[in-house]
């Protein structure tokens, strides 16, 4: 409940918390939402020299489609503001889904996206929406931005690649390849807890084909679960049911859950399925319907 | 809050602290806190304002929810000096000097608390959800109550003391 | 001209509560709302293992550190004498560890600081040397050949058992069995859980060297009851000793016991003649203080073709942790377990209990629960289904054909209890006819068709409440009465003190509604204390649901006396004599001219300014209340459900709850808290559970891991009721604080069991986690003991 000792800086620019990250030599941390980090402080699970807190870098608060049609997420952006926003959930579904699942209501007035995805906590939501979406992290360090495919971000259970005078900045998520479709399904006990399991799906249709599709698993691995062959089962395909029920499969079969108390490694294995397949169907439905 | 002296521990001294300047209740508030101090203890023991309770380490229980900007937050899970110019409310800041906020109204009315530990935290959630969305259902309430545990009511009493304030609300609107 | 007793807040009223007043505000004063002048912060070290021999505790980084005034280990305790303590079951448990650790979460030191950032970093520069022994977390292991011994420290304690006991008649319980058709089993486990009311615990002491008196702020439903242990372990005298309990958030049996925190403050106080604050924090709360349930239930009934119940055997087997610290004042070793039963009509019945220690956290075991009836109500309820199922009966019938009939009482249950009253076959029946049962066994069947899985769970019951009567319960030697204090002022206003202490359950704003009803002053002209041991009259606190029982009986029991005193003052304003007055709500009157009379205030006034000759002035008085029994209210539950086959997800769709609690004094605040109790039901049958894995450490610490339900899965509750009352209860009434905890979990257990038994599923043991669900219905096959635990490294 008391963290440890820390430094504080809360810089107005991400130049000025890029040369902190600097001058930090690694020991120190960016502060955003802070509702995975300041438990964190308070169990002293981490206790970082110093803590850069980039909420007062009015610049990073924003989403916007651009004009090419890909979403861009700044640093700042608060789960809720993609929850409650009208264009996300009108162009971009799976993180329309997902947003409501995310913590709980009020940890959602803080938490951010991009934090959450750099967190790279295996049972985080947003990472594998990410993975299904095939979205980047936009990374600036002293010499500049890089763009870093998700795939290739998230380097293990908590771990990202950003170096550590980095700072991500952006989320983006590419425009999709005719109408975008999908869907986040999370299993939960109640609200707020971390994923029993979870699958992202995220699917592009165009002339009633596939024309791109991502599938990622929540809470099944050690880190975000990539279902390439799943997704790329779909691709070309109507939805029909013969192949959702092979990417279900496939996507169960990627999975590396192992038993806790939240559930034995095979329920998790068979839920992913389960999921995969509500999920894929649910889209295949809707959009006959909307034909 | 003028005072002719304030002791200073020993031990304090030499740790770095930073000012702040924290809007609570409509009123300016300013503090010097070590950086890792809690907004919610810095509500508590710098503010006096002892109606923000702590009930868990995690982030989980919502008892500590105040107003942020507006905004539900937990305060348990800011620091102090994250609230450094931003507006706070809390729940002593619900009614006015002559009346309850209907919300409040609402919760006796409904008898919505027991033990009264979670209330302040459901009450300010409520009058976030109700600022956004001023008739809402049964199942919104529930939905945007779900960050705050309740030990004692159960919630139905809790939902039907936020839909008693919502109608008294849209009443009072006309 | 008569008051309208609704309209003064009387007996019935859904008076709105007047502490809400406060707690809406913000203005609760809860312990850690307490600031003393000069107050230091107290934080505990807690052992990280779960079973180790100290080796060394090693301190001195912990002293250098600016802002730090005080460290104690158990050594330094033990020079006091304080190192260990009793508990109220008569064994010992350590207050600072000195030998071994014997759980996870055990205080090994405490550090007393400027201000409680600065005691957690001088405990965390604390370092303990640790021996890691064997470790023991469940019976089975505790009673292996050759297991390690986790009492070491006592003597006669060779192996790891608690105790051995045993209860009815085994021969008539066996000649039962021989003249069955029928003998159903079953075996359950009801997993650990905690009461873990949202604000933990904590204490200030504050001990004044000048006047020598101690004064303690704390965390408590039962203030005398500290008051004497505190006299009793500190050896301090009890006049010199106050405990003040002020707004507690939430209780549920986690604030009865003596906790190691409390006496560490008060240590504390004393050495540094300052005020010291101790507030834990959620971990400690969860790891340390009193759990409830973790307990092993095996049983068989012995039924006749017709239905009829013969004999029932049961086998307990408890898990107490490291120390016997079970805060329940019966003198039965397994509290009142062999309460099950007492609502049906069952000749023959015999119950042996075991008790074991393991490296788990001791203690409570009382979770809104008088001390295992909870356990023994699921155990019941679970058994009657189950005999039920195997006769082929449906599960309401079988009930109706066993529930103990109006007209037979007083009656004898099968274990020894008398209860008094009841009318449980109709409140069964408002229960079906509320929830729609035979239309919802023919949707049932349709529904199956479809391959839809619905099921209907009953949970029907009877309890013993309110403990106790002095014969048979009572606390380190104290009987178990309570205590009420009136003391009307002239102008017929009125203080209430009780010993009894409220924990949200309103007491407030209901005691003064029973001294309305008996006196006729509107409940709004009577202020209620309690919690103070400096002024209010002893009593043995709340829990158990015993505050209407017995506090509540006191209050009305001095209302009378009062009444008594207030009739002789009136005849002599009305210048008649005693016999010719007359009472109705509020006044006296002359029998023979109605009209003559004088209201309560009109005494009141008198008995401070025209008192009869020779009468002692003033108006007030004081009622200690040993009640002749316990209260026996009543309840029938009805859940559905629906299960997802596919995934093992359950839904309630409905819950019904008929409750009998005897006369409602405020219908609102009883509901009320039938609603917060039916919610720790759905809690413990869906999610909410504590368990550890082989190396002792306790899944379910904190609220990530420890679930308790929001607003969006707690299912919406239909209340009925249906009024017996008490008969020997002054105003009627019988507890219901703990009702829906105890009754309600074995409702929604048997409606998912009700929904896949025909897949060939007898039991799932709680918590019915989705995965367990499914499980059981694609193996066919029952699911048994506690959800298992990832055992590799993450």
């Amino acid at each position: 409940m008391y963290p440890s000792r820390f430094r504080y800086e809360a810089p107005s620019s991400v130049a000025e918390a890029i040369a902190l990250l600097e001058e930090g030599k690694g020991e120190a941390k960016i502060l955003a939402g802070g509702q995975s980090l300041v438990p964190m402080l308070k169990l002293r699970f981490a206790s970082p020299e110093l803590l850069v807190d980039i909420n007062n870098i009015a610049a990073l608060d924003y989403h916007h489609f651009s004009s090419d049609g890909a979403l861009h997420i700044g640093a700042l952006c608060r789960h809720e503001h993609l929850e409650k926003s009208s264009d996300i959930s009108s162009r971009q579904p799976t993180i329309a889904a997902a947003a409501p699942l995310v913590a709980d209501p009020i940890v959602r007035t803080r938490g951010t996206f991009v934090g959450s995805v750099c967190h790279a906590d295996p049972q985080g939501d947003w990472a594998a929406c990410m993975v299904a979406l095939d979205g980047r992290i936009v990374a600036q360090g002293p010499s500049g931005k890089r763009e870093i495919p998700v795939r290739s971000f998230v380097s293990g259970p908590f771990q990202n690649v950003l170096a550590y005078n980095e700072l991500a900045v952006e989320a983006v998520i590419p425009a999709p390849k005719g109408t975008a479709l999908g869907g986040y399904m999370k299993l939960e006990r109640r609200v707020g807890d971390f994923a029993t399991a979870a699958v992202a799906v995220a699917v592009d249709v165009d002339g009633g084909r596939v024309t791109r599709a991502g599938i990622a698993l929540t809470g099944v691995g050690g880190t975000t679960i990539d279902a390439a062959d799943a997704a790329a089962a779909l691709v070309g395909s109507s939805l029909d049911a013969e192949t959702i029920a092979r990417a279900a499969e496939l996507a169960a079969g990627v999975a590396q859950p192992r038993s806790d108390h939240r559930g034995s490694a095979s329920y998790k294995r068979h839920i992913i399925n389960t999921f995969t397949s509500r999920l894929l169907s649910g889209i295949a439905e809707s959009h006959e319907k909307a034909a | 809050m003028t005072s002719l002296f304030e002791e200073v521990h020993e031990t304090a001294v030499g740790v770095p602290v930073r000012r702040v300047t924290i809007t609570v209740n409509g009123e300016r508030r300013t503090a010097d806190v070590e950086p890792r101090l809690l907004l919610a203890h810095l509500l508590r023991q710098g503010f006096k304002l002892t109606g923000t309770h702590t009930g868990c380490d995690t982030t989980n229980c919502g008892a500590c929810t105040v107003l942020v900007n507006g905004r539900p937050a937990k305060s348990c899970t800011m620091l102090a000096v994250q609230a450094d110019g931003r507006e706070v409310l809390t729940v002593e800041g619900l009614a006015s000097a002559s009346e309850l906020h209907p919300i409040q109204e609402g919760f006796k009315e409904e008898h919505g608390l027991q033990c009264g530990f979670c209330t302040p935290g459901m009450m300010l959630t409520a009058k976030a959800l109700l600022e956004e969305n001023p008739n809402p259902t049964e199942d919104e309430v529930r939905w945007a109550l779900s960050g705050n545990l309740c030990r004692c009511t159960g919630y139905q009493n809790i939902v039907k003391a936020v839909l008693w304030a919502a109608e008294k609300m849209r009443g009072s609107a006309q | 001209m008569t008051l309208d007793e609704i309209k003064i807040g009387g007996m019935g009223a859904s008076r709105r509560r007047v502490e809400d007043n406060r707690f809406i505000r913000g203005k609760g004063n809860y312990v850690d709302d307490v600031v003393l002048p000069g107050m230091l912060h107290m934080e505990i070290l807690r052992s990280p293992v779960a079973h180790a021999r100290i080796r060394s505790i090693d301190v001195s980084k912990a002293w250098e550190i600016p802002g730090v005034r005080l460290v104690l280990t158990g050594d330094m305790l033990a020079t006091r004498n304080l190192a260990w303590m009793p508990t109220l079951s008569y064994d010992t448990q350590a207050v600072l560890a000195t030998d071994k650790v014997r759980f996870q979460g055990q205080e090994v030191a405490a550090v007393i600081a400027d201000d409680p950032y600065i005691a957690k970093d001088a405990c965390e520069a604390i370092v303990v040397d640790y021996e890691v022994l064997p470790v023991i977390v469940n019976p089975d292991q505790a009673r292996a050949a050759g297991a390690a011994l986790i009492r070491d420290d006592k003597e006669n304690q060779p192996d790891n058992k608690v105790f051995d006991w045993e209860v009815g008649d085994r021969s008539a319980t066996d000649k039962a069995f021989a003249e069955a058709d029928v003998v159903s089993e079953v075996e359950l486990h009801y997993p650990r859980s905690h009461p873990s009311p949202l604000e933990p615990c904590g204490s200030i002491a504050d001990f004044d060297r000048s006047t020598g008196k101690l004064t303690v702020y704390m965390t408590t439903q039962a203030p005398h009851i500290i008051r004497a242990a505190v006299a009793l372990v500190a050896e301090l005298p009890e006049h010199m000793i106050r405990i003040i309990s002020p707004d507690l958030g939430g209780g549920f049996g986690n604030k009865v016991p003596v906790y190691p925190g409390y006496v560490v403050s008060i240590l504390a106080s004393i050495l540094t003649e300052r005020p010291v604050k101790w507030i834990e924090d959620k971990t400690g709360n969860l790891i340390s203080t009193g759990f409830g349930r973790d307990v092993y239930l095996k049983g068989q009934m012995a039924v006749r073709k017709d239905g009829r119940i013969l004999g029932v055997r049961m086998h307990t087997i408890s898990d107490h942790g490291a120390f016997f610290s079970d805060a329940q004042p019966s003198k039965f070793k397994i509290g009142l377990m062999h309460s099950a039963f007492s609502c049906y009509d069952i000749p023959a019945a015999h119950l042996t209990a075991e008790g074991w220690y393991t490296n788990k956290a001791p203690g409570g075991v009382a979770y809104r629960c008088s001390f295992r009836v909870t356990e023994a109500m699921f155990f019941q309820e679970r058994m009657v289904q189950a005999a039920a199922d195997d006769l082929g009966m449906d599960q309401a019938e079988f009930r109706r054909i066993n529930l103990v009939r109006d007209d037979d009482f007083p009656h004898r249950t099968p274990f020894g209890f008398l209860t008094d009253s009841g009318q449980y076959g109709k409140c069964l029946d408002v229960a079906l006819e509320a929830i729609g049962y035979e239309q919802f066994l023919k949707d049932q069947e349709e529904a199956r068709k479809k391959g839809r899985l619905l099921g209907v769970g009953i949970s029907t019951m009877t309890e013993p409440l309110g403990a106790g009567n002095s014969r048979e319960y009572d606390i380190l030697g104290i009987k178990m009465f309570d205590s009420a204090e009136l003391r009307v002022h002239m102008t017929g206003k009125a203080i209430l003190r009780t010993g009894a202490k409220t924990q949200g359950q309103g007491h407030e704003t209901t005691w003064a509604q029973i001294v309305a009803h008996e006196l006729g002053i509107p409940a709004d002209d009577i202020v209620v204390e309690e919690g103070d041991t400096d002024t209010a009259p002893f009593g043995m606190g709340t829990y158990a649901s015993r505050s209407t029982p017995v506090a509540g009986a006191a209050v009305a029991m001095v209302s009378r006396k009062i009444r008594a005193k207030a009739r002789k003052i009136a005849a002599h304003l009305l210048e008649v004599s005693e016999e010719d007055i007359e009472w109705e709500l509020g006044r006296f009157y002359v029998r023979s001219s109605p009209d003559r009379g004088v209201s309560i205030q009109e005494c009141a006034m008198a008995a401070y300014s025209n008192m009869p000759d020779g009468m002692e002035p003033g108006l007030e008085n004081v009622a200690y209340y040993d009640p002749p029994n316990l209260t026996w209210p009543f309840a029938a539950y009805v859940a559905t459900v629906e299960v997802d086959p596919e995934t093992g997800v359950w839904d309630v769709l409905r819950m019904v709850a008929v409750d009998d609690c005897g006369v409602r004094i405020n219908p609102m605040v009883v509901e009320g808290q039938i609603m917060g109790g039916l919610t720790e039901a759905y809690a413990m049958a869906s999610m909410q559970f504590i368990t550890f894995d082989a190396e002792g450490n306790c899944i379910g610490s904190n609220y990530m891991d420890y679930l308790l339900p929001t607003a969006w899965e707690t299912p919406g509750f239909e209340l009925h009721e249906v009024v017996t009352p008490c008969p020997h209860h002054p105003i009627g009434a019988k507890g219901i604080g703990e009702c829906a905890t105890v009754g309600g979990p074995a409702a929604f257990v048997n409606a998912v069991m009700n929904a896949v038994q025909h897949l060939g599923v007898r039991n799932i043991d709680m918590p019915l986690l989705p995965d367990r669900v499914h499980a059981a219905i694609n193996t066919r096959s029952d699911i048994s003991g506690a959800p298992p635990v990832r055992t590799d490294s993450p």
